[in-house]
């Protein structure tokens, strides 16, 4: 029976099941862990359950594959980035909700979660905040607004497109997975081995982390290839490298570092399973391993994944202020130099990671000094942004509130970062909650802040109506406190000496501002419940905030230049633009709104694949096979992964045509909407009469 | 889209439009190489830091035989020599059976590179040189038998091209399936100079 049971589900148990914790429970710490893990495992069953029911219910298994998954689309590519991004930050915000609890109850060994449940939440919140949070949200945005902005279809390769997206959700299925059938790792979102290696960690944990980093780094690093080629190659008629929106630079940056980092990860993470599955010694303590090369190889990856990170947010900030402020943007080459160095110094700064594992003061010192060094491009980049507000017409509407938070609190937690550059300070706050402030510091009002701009900024472009301002102010100005509320009192705990990933402690003295984090974290779940309402509220409103003539912000760049939401075919013909800011340069002289110049031809569209949806199921039943020796599983993923990639070799016939007539008669009648439709001043912009039809720049300073 | 084009980007006469996608694809493939080559890169730093950890257990001296070796680097060599006539076939002859002889010599001087590779692994386990032993045959292990999956996987490839004429005949994504297969086959032979210079002539110097 047990050898029948080991070759069907190898070494995967009832034990698993997180409702052990809490019939195993000794004391009343251990129980709240396992009724905590049992209600996170529960309602994550409910809700693919849910979703199934409400699936079948309504009939949209069809739609959902035909419209959504197997579509090759940049713009619903784009969007199912941003819904994975936003369900995995909620459950990575109720992680970090526990773990601050924990640590506001943890001053003399009590609290919430016992020590090897604490871990896991440390090492799944990391691990999903960056690789299936931020990455998604970034790679969706780039997505949807990339092609748009520099006048072409859709991206090089729209079926590759699909794919990384199907890598990057299967590496997010598996730490679904992990929360019903435990234990994640234990080892932090960097897996730093001998810890990870199978001689202390042999359970499941180290190898879920692997496989889902391992499927999401293929995802990142086929998205970085597709958006350098399509900025290279798919630009339209007279746009040139530089008359391209800032976004569109940041974004070329940002996948230049995906192509040239996300390697390394994978060979720190294929290098760390040979040694767990096959007991290579690449990273042991014994047999002739070096864990420093894991340290350099995950860094080598880590430190430029910062950038990947934070440089997309910078360009959705250059939009932001630039849009918000009727501006052309102050010092945009300036701007594009800063963001080429920020790309190329980031590949000079890794071993800052770790200052204290060893290596000679000289080269320490050398660290720290290429570290302090990228302090001059964002500075520079600090004030382009400022001086592009200065005498602009400033409209603090929601992305704009979150833009400003960015440029104080980032500076903050850029200086913070200055001290941490120097080896000798390092020494002392390595490893305490100093660094965790820190890092958090720079990448929510950086990244995330970024990424709900942009998500306010362009949600009208993709659904064709604005979110509602009201519950977006809310949302925002929560974000801004909870954050200032959670991470700084992080700052003074450091300094106090608390160590960060610590589930209890016995020093009275950190347990007052623990309490204040803790508020703040309560303070971010509101801002997160607002963001919530706010798209309910939006949804059920959306008539009267409909803004189908699609410019709801008189912005300046090309993507605004078409209906909300944005046809499937982008342009009605490749538009020919010339300079910065083309949409300004069209409306200005009133060349929008028009028919083509040469007449309306059919478009060619890429069809759709199931290539995508395939691999994810394959490679995620590989990798869940791989984490819990199902063999015959792993196998089986394997081998329907790598029959669906040569039989999609074999596809002929790939595109197909959309008719002129069709194009022409929506083109049309979005023209014809125009003469009925109000143009409003930049005051009513966040009202129910903006329509999308701005009135002209020109009449907005005179009056 | 760009006017210019890359040198040497040609699929014969009168192919406007399939030049106009071989532009992105090919572009798009050498990008992909760049990444592959940085994997590479690294896994060989790795084991140059590695290599001097062993661990009690056998060195290059005791593993490597340079003969087999040099044997293997002709075959890829040559199997680069027998593809760039594969793809002179392609460009120059309307019917496929050129292509279609050339491409074949190709994989099989690389099945052989691969099985002679594989007897050298057997070989070396034979005096004690398995991925356990230490630092050193861990990293090796983790280099140059992925460099064999690159080459059987590309094996592999040429096989669903050869599939795909069978069933398409020579149309315009088998050549520029053969333009992207054939950066990767040259890019191996890159890959494995390097192999050969650092892991077995660093080796046996």
């Amino acid at each position: 029976m047990s050898d029948l049971w080991s070759l069907v589900f190898g070494r995967l148990t009832l034990d698993a099941l997180p409702v052990l914790e809490i019939i195993h429970a000794t004391n009343g710490r251990e129980l709240a862990s396992g009724i905590v893990g049992t209600t996170a495992a529960g309602l994550a069953v409910l809700g693919a359950l849910y979703l199934v029911y409400a699936l079948t219910k309504y009939h949209l298994w069809g739609p959902l594959w035909r419209d959504w998954l197997t579509s090759v689309d940049h713009k619903k590519i784009g969007i199912m980035y941003v819904v994975l991004a936003l369900v995995m930050l909620a459950r990575a915000l109720a992680e970090a909700f526990v773990m601050r609890t924990q640590q506001a109850l943890g001053d003399g060994g009590g609290g919430l979660v016992s020590n090897e449940h604490f871990a896991q939440l440390f090492s799944t919140h990391g691990t999903i905040m960056i690789f299936f949070m931020a990455m998604p949200f970034l790679t969706g945005l780039i997505n949807y607004v990339m092609p748009l902005q520099i006048g072409s279809r859709d991206v090089a390769f729209p079926t590759m497109n699909s794919v990384s997206l199907g890598f990057t959700a299967a590496g997010a299925v598996l730490l679904m997975i992990s929360l019903v059938l435990q234990p994640f790792s234990t080892g932090g979102w960097t897996g730093y081995p001998p810890f990870t290696e199978a001689a202390f960690n042999p359970g499941p944990g180290p190898d879920y982390w692997i496989w889902a980093v391992t499927l999401s780094g293929i995802g990142t690093t086929l998205s970085g290839i597709n958006f350098v080629v399509t900025i290279y190659k798919f630009r339209c008629d007279g746009m040139k490298l530089m008359d391209m929106p800032l976004f569109c630079w940041t974004s070329l940056c940002t996948s230049i570092l995906m192509i040239f980092a996300l390697p390394p990860l994978t060979v720190a993470t294929g290098l760390l399973a040979l040694d767990r599955y096959l007991g290579f010694h690449m990273f042991t303590n014994d047999g002739g391993g070096n864990m420093m090369n894991f340290a350099n190889l995950f860094w080598l990856f880590g430190h430029p994944e910062v950038y990947i990170l934070i440089l997309p947010a910078f360009g959705v900030y250059s939009e932001v202020f630039s849009t918000f402020s009727s501006k052309t943007l102050y010092g945009y080459t300036a701007l594009v130099i800063a963001t080429m160095c920020i790309a190329v110094l980031s590949f000079t700064v890794w071993v800052h990671h770790f200052f204290t594992m060893g290596q000679s003061a000289n080269l320490n010192a050398i660290f720290g000094i290429a570290t302090m060094l990228i302090g001059i491009p964002t500075g520079v980049k600090i004030y382009d942004w400022m001086l592009t507000m200065y005498r602009g017409r400033v409209r603090m509407a929601v992305p704009m509130v979150y833009a400003v938070a960015f440029l104080i609190l980032f500076t903050i937690g850029g200086l913070s970062g200055i001290l941490l550059a120097n080896p000798s300070l390092d020494y002392v706050m390595h490893n305490t909650l100093f660094l965790v402030a820190h890092f958090h510091n720079m990448l929510i009002p950086g990244l995330l802040f970024g990424m709900l701009a942009g998500y306010t900024l362009w949600f009208p472009k993709a659904f064709g109506f604005i979110l509602d301002p009201k519950w977006g102010y809310r949302a925002a100005y929560l974000w801004i406190a909870g954050f200032v509320f959670a991470f700084f009192p992080l700052y003074g705990l450091g300094i106090l000496g608390m160590p960060r990933r610590m589930a209890e402690y016995f020093n009275g003295a950190w347990f007052p501002l623990t309490l204040v984090a803790l508020l703040g974290a309560v303070m971010i779940i509101a801002a997160f419940a607002c963001l919530c309402i706010q798209l309910y509220v939006s949804i059920k409103n959306r008539e009267a905030l409909a803004v189908p003539m699609g410019d709801p912000w008189d912005s300046r760049t090309l993507e605004w230049a078409v209906p909300a939401p944005a046809p499937e075919w982008n342009f009605p013909a490749t538009p020919e633009v010339e300079g910065r800011d083309a949409f300004a340069t069209l409306k200005e002289g009133g060349y929008d709104l028009r028919a083509p110049d040469d007449g309306y031809h059919d478009i060619e569209m890429p069809r759709n694949s199931a290539l995508g949806p395939v691999l994810m199921v394959g490679s995620t039943a590989m990798a869940f096979g791989l984490v819990w020796y199902m063999w015959w599983l792993a196998a089986l993923g394997a081998m329907v992964c790598f029959a669906a990639t040569v039989a999609c070799g074999f596809r002929r016939n790939t595109h197909r045509i959309v008719k002129a007539e069709d194009v022409k008669a929506e083109w049309e009648a979005f023209c014809a909407l125009a003469d009925t439709t109000p143009r409003i001043p930049r005051s009513l912009e966040q009202t129910t009469q903006n329509m999308g039809h701005a009135s002209p720049a020109s009449e907005e300073i005179t009056s | 889209m760009s006017t210019t084009r890359h040198p040497g980007l040609n699929l014969g006469p009168h192919h406007g439009e399939a030049d106009d996608t071989a532009e992105v694809e090919v572009f798009g493939f050498w990008v992909f190489m760049m990444s592959d080559a940085i994997i590479f890169g690294l896994l060989m730093a790795t084991y140059v830091v590695m290599s001097g950890n062993l661990n009690g257990g056998p060195g290059p001296r005791e593993l490597f035989e340079l003969r087999p070796v040099f044997i293997e680097t002709m075959l890829l060599l040559f199997s680069s020599l027998t593809f760039g006539f594969a793809q002179i076939g392609m460009k120059y002859h309307p019917h496929p059976a050129r292509m279609i002889i050339w491409l074949l010599v190709s994989v099989a001087l690389a099945l052989i590179f691969v099985g002679m590779e594989v007897n050298d692994f057997i070989t070396m386990a034979g005096k004690g040189g398995i991925p356990q032993a230490s630092g050193f045959l861990s990293s090796f292990y983790a280099l140059v038998p992925l460099h064999g999956i690159h080459v059987t996987a590309a094996c592999i490839w040429a096989l669903a091209i050869l599939g795909q004429i069978a069933v398409y005949g020579l149309d315009d994504e088998v050549k520029t399936g053969m333009l992207r297969l054939g950066i990767l086959w040259h890019f191996l032979d890159i890959v494995w100079i390097g192999i050969f210079s650092i892991v077995y002539i660093g080796g046996l110097a």
